[in-house]
């Protein structure tokens, strides 16, 4: 990096643009951190000195306590405890499934071409319904969802080619998968709520990883179809030429190249698990309860506790800024350029 | 290499070319049928799309059930009644029409402009459709039905936010959030990604710092606006104590709770924009901007004509994903104004959230789909109008 012979390039700017560069980028990093510097002070401030007017520095207009902190992580330690673990598993396994099998289907969605069938969607979505109200009208759940998953086969396999040949493709796929994220949480739960009563997964770690999954798919897989695309479609040529299967191919080919928008992706993802409040409310009453529960029930009858809140802030925001810290290094070029020259 | 036999790249033509099926055959022949291609592309996207499939459509179809239904708690539990339509009617013509759509008045000139301005687009849209050739019955009543659509919703807004002495209802504030905060957020995140990509001395301590509003809960952050903005113990009461205007509370005034809330909305979300430009911006090819700088250009010029159509592509996905989540703003107005004063800051996921609390929840139910209606027919629309162009390449 130290090279004196290095020309100069697209990325080196100009004195005088390097001034106004950090000029815009200290202001927007002021932006960023008083609030949390705020936050951080009210986790040192007593209800008093919180309530009774406004500090700025500690030691200097008023006197720290650390009463907040033992508080939570010491006098209730267990009950932070094990949300916080909750949310390091739920947040970290979930994340992953949603990166792994997103990846895929991007990679398939912008490699290949699918052309379902509408007739079989049609069926397929009738025999949902038809499924749905035999539950309603008494049917046990195994025996609806087995038979429609049989008379769907049938019929595929009897008529799906004729109600109707008209096809789909690539791009409606992705849009079904993106449209899925359109419905607001709050109609969606109490369905949720009960799908999981039925198969006896409430206040468990698998429902909330699997539906944190579900509903991260589609955003890794709309982000990542547009990094994929971007790679050029040579390297992946000659790895066939040389024989090697799609699976290869994407493993040792296509997946490193795309690490800077794996590492983004999965950054993402994970924090919308971290951080999702309203479904943890209804799928995790108790043992499998997460961090954001613990932050909203900080509200007492007398108006917010923001003392203890930003305490808890503070240490659930601590494991996400590491993974940042590690995983930004990977945000970085070099790897693509010397892949396509080799 | 554009003839040599690519298999993985397109199951249809390519294979379909002499050579390349000889090819197809030997390859079958020394692997299994696992490993080939018509195989591969099913375990690509099957998983992922069963996953979704499975925990999408019953949740779907149920809320669509709870909003055709009236639901009243009864002795040892609820009893569900089918009602039809009557939620949603009571929505778009009854007793919350004017929470959900807002106080309709005569428009002002600028509303005309807005409302007449649009239509105009849209004919012209429609117009170059028809003209295109490839006129088919299904598209024509989609695109119908979707244009309807629209214009009703610019004539709201004509109506309620440009209308003289109209309210706007939650739908309008929300495509309010989503406009402004939407177009604020893209603009500073892809700012902050071009200056971090420069060679800067603590270029990876700011992409940190830049990231960090996204990684705390949403619900924590409202807490925390509220905490700012109190003008009694916030960091800014001594500012407004010296400009003599203690008493006055932003959150108290209609477009002040409102401007909070996309401040917020901002300073929590730009991150997003800001990742995911700059994973973009870091995996582009710099040869070309390289050759651009050798030959004379400008910086604005290498900007504006290399570098940018480069994340074109990723910039309408990103968009569309946060344009998508930004329509279901609900911590925001929920914490930090309680959708006040009134309900001039209320969100239309707010709204649900507000009836489903008081377990009207086929009323929940109605409002959350007419969202959904909403935001598939402007989701649908910038699918048609803006991805087919930016996504050319590989389309």
């Amino acid at each position: 990096m130290t090279n004196p012979l290095r020309k100069r390039t697209v990325l080196d700017l100009s004195p005088r643009a390097k001034v106004g560069a950090y000029a815009i980028m200290i202001a927007w990093a002021i932006v960023v951190l008083f609030p949390l510097y705020w936050l951080f002070l009210t986790s040192f401030k007593q209800p008093v000195q919180f309530t009774g007017g406004t500090y700025y520095i500690p030691f200097v207009d008023f006197q720290p306590t650390l009463d907040n902190w033992k508080y939570i992580l010491v006098d209730v330690g267990s009950d932070t405890y094990r949300p916080y673990v909750n949310t390091i598993v739920v947040g970290f396994t979930s994340a992953l499934i949603a990166l792994v099998l997103g990846s895929l289907a991007a990679y398939g969605l912008v490699r290949y071409r699918y052309r379902p069938r509408v007739g079989v969607i049609a069926l397929g979505l009738g025999c949902t319904v038809l499924a749905m109200v035999a539950v309603v009208l008494g049917t046990p759940p195994i025996v609806a969802v087995v038979s429609a998953i049989v008379v769907l086969l049938i019929l595929t396999r009897a008529i799906g080619n004729r109600i109707s040949s008209a096809r789909l493709g690539n791009s409606d796929i992705s849009f079904w998968l993106i449209s899925m994220r359109m419905m607001p949480p709050v109609a969606v739960v109490i369905p949720i709520y009960v799908l999981f009563q039925q198969i006896h997964l409430l206040d468990t770690h698998v429902a909330l990883i699997v539906t944190y999954a579900a509903t991260n798919l589609p955003i890794v897989v709309w982000l990542m179809s547009d990094y994929f695309a971007a790679i050029p479609l040579e390297l992946e040529e000659s790895a066939s030429v040389d024989g090697a299967s799609p699976y290869r191919t994407f493993r040792s080919i296509v997946l490193p190249v795309a690490v800077p928008g794996l590492v983004a992706t999965f950054i993402l993802v994970l924090v919308f698990a971290w951080n999702e409040y309203l479904i943890a409310l209804f799928l995790a009453t108790a043992n499998a309860a997460t961090m954001p529960l613990l932050v909203a029930g900080q509200v007492a009858t007398r108006g917010p506790q923001y003392w203890y809140m930003s305490v808890l802030i503070v240490i659930m925001v601590v494991p996400v800024i590491v993974m940042a810290v590690i995983l930004e290094r990977f945000i970085s070029r070099g790897i693509l350029a010397g892949a396509v020259k080799g | 290499m554009p003839s040599s036999p690519t298999v993985q790249s397109s199951s249809g033509p390519a294979s379909s070319e002499p050579g390349s099926d000889q090819d197809a055959l030997d390859r079958a022949k020394s692997t299994d049928e696992w490993r080939n291609p018509r195989a591969a592309r099913n375990v690509f996207l099957w998983p992922a799309l069963l996953v979704v499939l499975l925990l999408a459509i019953f949740p779907l179809i149920a809320s669509l059930g709870l909003a055709l239904s009236n639901i009243q708690l009864a002795q040892g539990g609820f009893t569900i009644k089918f009602t039809g339509l009557a939620n949603f009617n009571n929505l778009l013509f009854g007793a919350e029409r004017s929470i959900f759509l807002g106080q309709f008045k005569p428009p002002t000139i600028l509303g005309w402009v807005t409302f007449i301005g649009g239509g105009a687009f849209m004919a012209y849209v429609l117009v170059r459709y028809l003209r295109g050739g490839r006129v088919s019955p299904v598209g024509l009543v989609g695109r119908a039905l979707g244009i309807a659509a629209l214009t009703a919703l610019l004539w709201m807004l004509a109506n309620t936010l440009f209308g003289e002495g109209g309210r706007p209802g939650t739908l309008t504030v929300t495509i309010l959030y989503v406009v402004l905060g939407t177009g604020l957020e893209y603009l500073i995140g892809l700012g902050l990604a071009m200056l971090t990509i420069q060679r800067l001395a603590g270029q990876r301590l700011f992409r940190v710092v830049f990231l960090l509003p996204i990684t705390i809960t949403p619900v924590g952050i409202a807490y925390m606006f509220r905490m700012l903005t109190d003008n009694q113990s916030g960091p800014f009461a001594p500012l407004f104590a010296a400009a003599g205007m203690s008493n006055f509370a932003v959150l108290g005034d209609p477009w002040g709770a409102r401007l909070a809330v996309i401040i917020g909305d901002v300073w929590q979300w730009t991150p997003f924009m800001f990742i995911v430009l700059l994973a973009g911006l870091e995996g582009r090819d710099v040869e070309t901007e390289e050759a651009g700088l050798v030959d004379g250009a400008g910086r604005w010029q290498i900007f504006r004509h290399i570098t940018l159509p480069m994340i074109i592509p990723v910039s309408a996905t990103v968009i569309l994903i946060r344009m998508i989540e930004a329509f279901k703003i609900i911590d925001l107005p929920s914490v930090l104004t309680g959708g006040g004063p009134g309900t001039a800051s209320e969100s239309v996921t707010l709204q649900a959230f507000q009836s489903w609390r008081a377990f009207n929840l086929g009323s929940s139910a109605a409002v959350a789909y007419s969202l959904l209606i909403v935001v598939t027919v402007v989701a649908t629309a910038y699918a048609r109008l803006v991805l087919p162009r930016t996504h050319r390449a590989n389309a």
